[in-house]
């Protein structure tokens, strides 16, 4: 359980620090695949509604989305480099310093005695993963960005699985799933239309 | 029931919708399941609020007319839709349909969610059904836009999950109470945990602040706005920023039960204060017209949180301003959407003298001029004075001083823009052939107009009942 | 067996065994690529044939040149006194002995870099750049995991720290943290002793090199002074990893120093799984991956004071 969260961080921090799109994806995957297993591992009890969430979260986080944004990368005949814009040095001392701010905050607020670790990794999965979003330049690794930040969201919604009904579980994974899916047909049209996914190129409309 | 009926009917409407090969089919579902919900939502006016069953899904005072807007907006733009898919057939085909149902579904579970976990699935909703509206041509720049709306409102809105769970956080203490149902939170709001709900207040305003355009947040706005289809805009500005505003509103109403208004209304009046400086900033030499709207929005939305902010009789006026503002913005994207198909462009320098080649939409849209700046005697006077009057109620004289300049200085920069839209010495003479215009893109408009014009003028009974308690509920008083 | 004497015994262990050691990494990584490789006692045989040969000094160089070698012998065998070899205590230990073991490793790299420069040539001048900037990268690491095992077991010596910080920290709920230490300082192991990823101690090409580039000059005994210092260095840190992961303090002193010898051969398997299955990063990754094992380190401190709080 403690080790699933502390593995959730170096997930983390591979993303932060590896240079190629596809190993960035394959660390997301992995991340997807430790938070499927989180909720049997999590509590006592493992019931029916455990067994749907894992089986929910490691289909759509960890083989759907990478498989279709690996798809969108070969379709799109993307370049292989993450392309950060600022260093993978200066990325690693935003993720450390990310690391200390969630622990500080989380030591200041102590409502789940019980599972220590998981409010930090949680804070921090999303600090990581906005700074992924605002540090790449590709609109690709916006998306895993963004996929991660929704990934330490949901890690924070696990220590409420028990007060918050399947039904809306169910809802937010599907609403994630089809805004991931829009977004990968997005980044394909980007890169047909610009030859590039750089974010950077969409920069036309401003104020004059 | 009702309200769920009022989901699933748009939604399977929206398959249904995707189903039909023909045009006039899809066109006819579209008119034909607005049509429904609005009668749908009538009916909730007709019995009084105690005979529903309290749950997941009810229409409470604030959801139902927000729920009202929602639906009379939408009715008039399923019409003015039929008309344009057949002139225009945008991108898209068959998913143009399905995606406005789509949307109206998601805004509808919004308007009546108990449960703000459902809520916040209907708000991520509504992002997805209307993106691909926006993207309408396939060009460069609406690709800009679509990806600037997704990526900005997807981490606003996964920021508004964490608020939510952060309130679910707050409620660990209390065993006894149901997990994120609006009802108990609000009435056992003093069992929660006042850390967990202040951090789960910031994050709401944050996240739903970016959903509703809330400056430094807004920066989606103009762009998509200025590349979407008009209607689209309208059904943004009108209905998608009501819907996050009722999100917004719901965090309001716990944070309130609980007594934390004094943490959480300076943060409100910042917002709105920092967002009306933004939009007169913009708003004054603003070169396109569809983006003086975004502008106008982020005013707007500006001036609805400082209404919350200040409480008093200024919550009220945030209620009535929230109808009000989402049939004006409604009116005035289909009517700049006529002039804007007729020239070609949204660039106003290559769309003056439009008073001369169509003078049905040119009077509505100097109509839309007195009623979006607040001039007597459309509902949006009543509701901006109501704000203002609030703000100097509860001891915020520098807050009504400030916004009533600004409101003063956004009157001169749209009035600016509209006069030379209307009556500017064209650039190039040629005026199209044919200046009659169709019924369906004024007809929609003017009633819209019409609506705005009654509010100003009189406010039944009923409805004002309702705004009266839904402003209650949010720490304000009935005038 | 008192307590020096075990110490001692543990000392003259490593001191023999060293060689050895990066024997059984070039070994293990020969036969994990299916080649032949060279004998295990390699090492032992390339020091007897330098310290049979005569040195050349080139007329460029000075006594700082002939310094060096020695002065890098002595500081890894300092090293080795600090470390508590045998799992339970080292020879010399005081609060704060670990700042101590750092600077030792720093001193001794001082003069070897300082001997690369003194033979004016370009190709050491390039080498003892990137030494010395890596290895300040690499202190950053260390220190912090020398602070988590401080925080840990409450101990400012190696040798309190190194006594049974698994068990300290298990009962305080952070045993996951040691594991990182663990990790953290086998990372760090082979960079600070020029293995793969950060360096390859088999490269034949100058540009590439970083550690061995250095030491192109040296020759006879002073090479193979050292080379000896090398795999001192390597074994002493270890023992470092060995205690960090396997607490010996109640084992009687014999099995200790028998599981620290069965452990530095197991390292030196380590070493050699990784050298055959990466291969060398390129010079500007090289920091990152630094990085990468100095966050390690300031996680597991996190998890420890997180954990102690």
């Amino acid at each position: 359980m403690q080790l699933l969260l502390l593995l959730v961080v170096v997930t983390d921090f591979a993303v932060l620090g590896t240079s190629r799109l596809s190993a960035c994806i394959r660390w997301m995957a992995v991340q997807g695949a430790i938070l499927g297993l989180l909720p049997l591992a999590y509590g006592g009890a493992i019931t029916a509604h455990a067994y749907g969430l894992a089986a929910g979260t490691i289909l759509v986080k960890a083989v759907l989305l990478p498989w279709f944004l690996k798809w969108a990368i070969r379709e799109a005949a993307i370049r292989r480099e993450v392309e950060p814009r600022v260093g993978y040095m200066a990325s690693m001392l935003f993720g450390a310093a990310a690391l200390g701010a969630a622990f500080g905050i989380a030591s200041t607020t102590r409502a789940f005695p019980r599972h220590d670790l998981i409010v930090p990794v949680a804070l921090v999965t999303v600090m990581i993963g906005l700074v992924v979003l605002i540090t790449r330049t590709k609109a690709i690794t916006q998306v895993v960005g963004y996929i991660m930040l929704e990934n330490g969201v949901y890690l924070f919604g696990l220590t409420l699985s028990r007060r918050v009904p399947f039904l809306v579980e169910v809802g937010v994974l599907l609403d994630v799933f089809v805004g991931i899916f829009i977004m990968g047909i997005v980044v394909f049209h980007i890169n047909r239309e610009f030859d590039s996914i750089s974010a950077a190129n969409l920069s036309e409309l401003r104020e004059a | 029931m009702m309200e769920l009926l009022l989901v699933l009917v748009p939604l399977l409407a929206a398959a249904l919708a995707y189903l039909f090969r023909g045009a006039r089919a899809r066109a006819a579902v579209l008119v034909g399941t607005a049509a429904a919900h609005t009668v749908g939502v009538g009916s909730f006016w007709v019995r009084p609020i105690a005979t529903r069953s309290a749950s997941w899904l009810m229409a409470d005072d604030l959801g139902l007319l927000v729920l009202s807007v929602v639906s009379v907006l939408f009715l008039v733009v399923s019409f003015y839709a039929a008309a344009y898919m057949r002139a225009e057939t945008p991108r898209g085909g068959r998913a143009f349909v399905s995606c406005l149902l789509a949307f109206l579904a998601a805004t509808s579970l919004v308007a009546v969610s108990q449960h703000l976990a459902l809520l916040w699935v209907g708000m991520e909703a509504t992002t997805l059904a209307i993106a691909p509206l926006i993207y309408s041509r396939n060009d460069r720049r609406s690709l800009e836009a679509v990806w600037k709306y997704l990526m900005l409102s997807s981490v606003g809105i996964a920021l508004a999950l964490l608020a939510v769970f952060f309130l679910a956080a707050a409620q660990l203490g209390d065993e006894g109470s149901r997990a994120l149902l609006v009802p108990d939170l609000i009435g056992r709001a003093d069992r929660l945990d006042p850390r967990w709900l202040r951090a789960a207040y910031v994050f709401a305003l944050v996240g739903f602040g970016t959903k509703m355009g809330l400056a430094p947040l807004h920066s989606w706005k103009p762009d998509t706005y200025g590349e979407a289809p008009s209607l689209v805009g309208g059904l943004m500005a009108g209905a998608l920023t009501t819907c996050a505003f009722l999100a917004l509103a719901r965090f309001t109403q716990v944070v309130t039960a609980a007594g934390l208004q004094s943490f959480a209304r300076p943060l409100l009046i910042a917002a709105g204060l920092f967002s009306l400086l933004v939009a007169t900033a913009f708003i004054v030499g603003q070169s396109d017209i569809k983006r003086l709207l975004a502008y106008s929005s982020v005013e707007h939305m500006g001036l609805l949180v400082i209404g919350l902010g200040v409480g008093g009789v200024g919550a009220y006026g945030s209620v009535l301003h929230l109808i009000n503002n989402g049939l004006v913005k409604g009116m005035l994207f289909l009517v700049v959407g006529n002039l804007v198909l007729a020239a070609g462009t949204s660039v106003v320098a290559d769309m003056r003298g439009m008073q001369r080649t169509r003078p049905i939409s040119g009077w509505l849209l100097l109509v839309g001029l007195f009623a979006v700046t607040g001039s007597p005697p459309f509902g949006l006077f009543l509701s901006e004075f109501s704000i203002i009057a609030g703000a100097v109620h509860e001891h915020h004289p520098w807050v009504a001083a400030a916004t009533v300049a600004m409101l003063a200085i956004i009157f001169a920069g749209i009035a600016g823009m509209i006069v030379e839209v209307l009556y500017g010495e064209p650039s190039s003479m040629a005026p199209d052939a044919e200046p009659r215009e169709r019924a369906p893109y004024v007809l929609g408009p003017a009633v819209l107009a019409g609506l705005v014009l009654l509010l100003g003028v009189y406010i039944p009974g009923p409805l004002r009942a309702v705004i009266g308690r839904a402003a209650g509920s949010l720490g304000g008083t009935t005038p | 067996m008192n307590t020096t004497l075990s110490a001692a015994a543990a000392l003259g262990v490593v001191i023999v065994l060293a060689p050895g050691v990066i024997g059984v990494a070039a070994r293990t990584r020969a036969a994990l690529t299916h080649r032949r490789g060279t004998p295990v006692l390699q090492l032992y045989f390339d020091l007897f044939k330098l310290l049979r040969r005569g040195a050349v000094f080139s007329d460029a160089t000075t006594w700082v040149f002939r310094f060096a070698p020695v002065a890098v012998v002595v500081t890894a065998i300092l090293a080795a006194l600090v470390v508590p070899l045998d799992g339970r205590a080292s020879l010399f230990r005081f609060a704060g002995d670990p700042v101590a073991l750092a600077y030792t490793f720093a001193f001794g790299r001082f003069f070897l870099v300082l001997a690369a420069l003194d033979t004016g040539s370009s190709f050491e001048g390039m080498g003892a750049s990137r030494e010395v900037t890596f290895a300040s990268l690499v202190e950053v690491g260390l220190f912090l995991s020398f602070a988590t095992l401080a925080v840990l077991t409450h101990e400012l010596s190696l040798s309190g720290m190194l006594e049974a910080p698994l068990a300290r920290a298990s009962a305080s709920g952070s045993a996951p943290a040691v594991a990182m230490i663990a990790g953290s300082f086998f990372a760090l192991l082979l960079a600070e002793c020029a293995r793969v990823p950060v360096d390859d101690p088999a490269t034949h090409l100058e540009l590439t090199m970083i550690h061995e580039v250095m030491v192109l000059d040296h020759s006879g005994p002073d090479l193979a002074l050292i080379l000896y210092a090398g795999a001192l260095k390597l074994s002493v840190l270890g023992a470092v990893v060995i205690s960090v992961l396997v607490p010996r303090a109640n084992l009687p002193p014999a099995v200790a120093i028998a599981v620290l010898a069965g452990g530095l051969l197991l390292v030196g398997v380590g070493v050699g799984i990784v050298e055959a299955s990466m291969a060398r990063l390129r010079l500007p990754k090289v920091p990152l991956y630094l990085a990468g094992a100095s966050a390690l380190a300031l996680f597991s401190l996190i998890l420890a004071l997180w954990s102690a709080a």
